[in-house]
């Protein structure tokens, strides 16, 4: 409800915003399309030639393809289960009376604020290395032999280090949720009997749930494009162990030079993290019209 | 200074047309009360004359020059808000020098006319608190000055005692009216409350469904409401309807008679009815009679009738007090 | 209950919390011990916790070999410019959207979010190609640039939001009172959303600081932001403890501290307003 007036400055001043993005989104992402039709290396710049869908073929046939699908599906899914069971966990017990909550609160988001690549290398050297690391320490201390990690089990030692980023972000918000959950409700629940178990499943877990499918979708999205922690730690290896898509579409173009390739690469990864996002923007929508 | 002429003013949101075309003149000085049940298009007709909203088509004229296009800020109005709208981030006395500020006044002059309405709204005292610090009355107060300082044409109010605790809204219903008194500046105002109309304006305006019912003094629409509609929503309590043979007997296809025109007795009148509930206020009673034929009427009777729960009662009514309407509803004679 | 009963629930809660607490926060302070070691101390084995001597040499030192503070200037740019120019930006495209919603606005928003959720992959090669022909590679500038474009989205959702929570009623008064569109945003808009504003600030200064794919690819040297900087450290020969640890201390101490302000209004700004 407005004027003429205010509606010709109201759509004046949403142009900027509304052209950047719009040239941040169709300029590259359309070049990305057509560079992806090419044969485009940057080695051997001049000798571009179209090669229609080649690239994709060549992309989606490389077995580098479908070990880095598998390595991101795992890596978002174990850092997904972790960071959500641990989540509400956490956001459980952070909720019961206790001395010094505002300060445990604090020690558990801490992880959230620290950079990708301090975070990856903190725990590569400092606990992981298999001479000098903390756990190597724990390991001789016990009579054990120190396990090399980012050697017999990269993949996993990379989800450790994501997984303990993004718990405090689930930690967080469901701890949020969960204390804007009417109190009277538990009561009720509580006079009609239901033991801790039940209120838990009946009452906590459904006020939880659309918070929780939030940030299933949210770390999806940001998870789908792990890369610091990565290239700081692995740089994909040994072999494609611990390559996901992104980090494969980084190597094929920014180190192979091959950018026809690479853009194959991206355009698939955007059509996969599109399919995430659809899923997010309807959650998201839904509670704008509310 | 201070007309206000409305000229086939229409206006639609989307594909709603929510006035139709519609003519008003507000003359100088006058105290307009636009009155109507909520969604009535009252709102929206004051913010069409404020410029906060443009006419779909139709004109707008201050003191006969066209004022359709101009921003709300060049109409020379000040407008009173339901929420008062203050500035939250500034003291009383910023809150009412801002108008003036955005006119460019010196700061001595700005100082001069905010500390005179100060006084004159007895805010001196608050003058450099924040409006979170102010009750409701003291805020209302401030949002007034505000509108004050700018010696506007026209004050423009929207429901600005709808947020206000019984009490306190007659108080400021007194102050407006004073106000009024003393700037003798055109004030139009808008309310649900028909109370507020009856007693604060020199002339109503009732509006149903964005369509002017009647314009009339508050008198005249008591005595002469041209409509059914009208006569219901004009006078407290409201006014009782009887239609079908009670009603044709009167040569009409409805009647009405206000609650304050009924007699009652345990004997005889020219309807039968049983007591419903009786309050006893002391000053009035106010019985709700349910008649014979199933309908209810209210009576407003003195202190002293002694009827109670279930008794018998007889009510009348003389004949120049029963209001007659047709099948369309409009008045009869 | 009795009250003991609840007292010792209290005391075991409060065990157990703190206990996990200080196993999820102990990388953090772990590396924040190391970085007042020496670097034989550092690799001590056993293990060291606090019986070492304490010293400062690391954090001069990470300065003298590597000129630290120009890596940190160029994170304080990039973090606080980009935050900047977004607010500018975004100011009045959610001013637009909350206060003069028309029917596209809800679709504009939604669009505007999903940009956010384009992987940056997919613009990776071309982003890096336009800026190595137009010298915007490895310069503050460029990164500006990028990281007000991938943040704009979420500066403008949560200005939204919490324009939202402005009467509308306050800014037409602003406007019969003889506001200008400016004055109305300077004078009133503003001031009353400077708590709105102030947290969207902070959680995109945040972002920025943290952000580790553009600020990887899209630098070399010179304007190398702390993301950079501290993975040089991944290089075997960059193994020393005590000095990626000072490093890594002073490269999160900031965000830490504004993390710990924020908490609250982070929720909102990182669910894109679906979680309050």
């Amino acid at each position: 409800m407005a004027t003429d007036h205010s509606r010709i400055a109201a759509r004046f001043m949403i142009s900027p915003a509304v052209l950047l993005l719009l040239g941040w989104m169709i300029v590259p992402l359309s070049m990305t399309l057509y560079f992806s039709f090419l044969d485009y290396n940057l080695l051997s710049p001049g000798m571009e030639e179209w090669i229609g869908f080649m690239n994709y073929e060549y992309f989606l046939t490389d077995p580098a393809f479908f070990a880095a699908l598998g390595n991101t599906f795992l890596l978002v899914a174990g850092v997904l289960v972790i960071t959500i069971t641990g989540g509400v966990a956490l956001a459980l017990l952070l909720d019961q009376p206790m001395w010094g909550q505002g300060i445990v609160r604090i020690l558990v988001i801490a992880p959230f604020f620290v950079m990708p690549t301090v975070s990856a290398l903190v725990w590569k050297n400092m606990f992981m290395n298999p001479v000098n690391g903390l756990f190597a320490h724990a390991a001789k201390a016990m009579g054990l032999a120190p396990f090399d990690f980012f050697a017999h089990a990269p993949l996993f030692s990379i989800i450790m280090i994501v997984a303990w980023q993004w718990l405090p972000f689930a930690t967080l918000i469901l701890l949020t949720v969960l204390q804007s959950l009417d109190k009277e409700q538990l009561e009720a629940a509580k006079m009609d009997g239901a033991r801790k178990m039940s209120r838990f499943v009946h009452i906590i877990l459904p006020h939880m749930s659309r918070a929780i499918t939030v940030v299933i979708l949210i770390q999806t999205i940001f998870l789908l494009s792990i890369f610091a922690e990565i290239l700081v730690t692995t740089n994909g290896g040994p072999g494609y162990a611990s390559t996901n898509i992104t980090y494969l579409v980084y190597a094929q173009s920014l180190l192979q030079f091959d950018v026809g390739g690479g853009s194959a690469g991206g355009i698939v990864a955007v059509v996969l993290a599109n399919i995430v996002a659809i899923f997010l923007m309807r959650m998201i929508g839904k509670n704008l019209e509310a | 200074m201070g007309s206000i002429t409305l000229e086939n003013v229409t206006k639609s949101f989307g594909d709603v047309e929510v006035i139709p075309p519609l003519n008003l003149e507000i003359n100088e000085g006058e105290f307009v009360v636009f009155v109507g049940p909520s969604g009535c298009g009252k709102s929206t007709l004051l913010r069409l004359i404020a410029g906060l909203e443009d006419v779909s088509s139709g004109s707008i004229a201050i003191d006969r020059e066209d004022a359709t296009s101009i921003r709300p800020a060049r109409r020379g109005l000040a407008m009173v808000f339901q929420s008062y709208a203050l500035y939250p981030h500034m003291s009383v006395r910023k809150n009412i020098a801002f108008p003036l500020k955005m006119a460019g006044l010196e700061q001595a002059d700005i100082d001069k006319k905010v500390d005179a309405a100060a006084n004159i709204l007895n805010l001196s005292d608050y003058i450099d608190r924040k409006p979170g610090q102010l009750s409701g009355g003291q805020r209302q107060r401030v949002a007034i000055g505000r509108a004050i300082v700018r010696e506007p044409k026209a004050f423009l109010f929207d429901e600005p005692l709808s947020n206000l605790d019984a009490a306190l809204r007659v108080n400021m219903r007194l102050e407006i009216s004073e106000l009024h008194q003393d700037l003798k500046t055109t004030m139009v105002y808008v309310t649900h409350d028909q109370v507020e109309a009856m007693t604060m304006a020199d002339k109503i305006v009732v509006l149903r469904a964005g369509v002017i019912e009647q314009v009339g003094s508050p008198l005249e629409l008591y005595r002469k409401p041209a409509n059914k509609f009208v006569a219901g929503f004009i006078g407290s309590p409201n006014m009782n309807f009887l239609s079908g043979e009670a009603a044709q007997k009167h040569g009409a296809h409805t009647i009405g008679v206000r609650p304050e025109h009924l007699a009652c007795s345990r004997e005889s009148g020219m309807w039968k009815g049983t007591v419903g509930v009786a309050e006893h206020l002391g000053s009035d009673t106010f019985l709700y009679v349910t008649l014979n034929d199933g309908s209810n009427f209210t009576v407003r009777s003195d202190g002293n009738v002694d009827l109670n729960h279930g008794d018998t009662v007889y009510l009348s009514a003389e004949p120049e007090n029963i209001y007659r309407f047709d099948e369309n509803e409009q008045a009869i004679g | 209950m009795s009250h003991t009963a609840i007292d010792s629930r209290k005391i075991i809660m409060t065990a157990i919390a703190w206990g996990i607490g200080l196993l999820i926060f102990f990388p953090i302070l772990w590396t924040i011990l190391t970085s007042f070691k020496t670097e034989a101390d550092a690799i001590a084995s056993p293990p060291m916790f606090l019986g070492f001597d304490w010293t400062l040499e690391n954090y001069t030192e990470v300065q003298d070999r590597s000129n630290y503070f120009q890596h940190f200037w160029n994170s304080v740019v990039i973090s606080v410019g980009s935050t900047l120019l977004g607010l500018l930006i975004a100011i009045l495209a959610a001013w637009s959207m909350a206060f003069v919603p028309a029917k596209g606005t809800k679709n504009v928003l939604m669009w505007m979010l999903s940009t956010k959720m384009l992987p940056p992959v997919g613009v990776l090669i071309p982003i890096y190609l336009l800026f190595r022909d137009t010298g915007l590679l490895d310069t503050l500038t460029g990164l500006v640039l990028v990281l007000t474009l991938i943040n704009l989205p979420i500066i403008v959702w949560m200005l939204y939001t919490y324009f939202k929570e402005i009467p509308g009623e306050i800014l037409e008064a602003a406007r019969m009172d003889g506001a200008s569109l400016w004055a109305e945003i300077i004078h009133v808009l503003t001031p009353m959303a400077v708590p709105g504003i102030a947290s969207t600030m902070l959680l995109n200064i945040i972002l920025a600081w943290n952000e580790a794919f553009w600020t990887l690819n899209l630098t070399a040297a010179k304007a190398a932001p702390l993301t950079a900087f501290i993975a040089s450290y991944s290089s075997p020969e960059g193994l020393f403890y005590a000095k990626l640890s000072a490093a890594s201390t002073m490269a999160i101490a900031p965000i830490l501290i504004m993390g710990w302000f924020s908490q609250k209004q982070l929720v909102r700004g990182l669910t894109f307003g679906a979680v309050k």
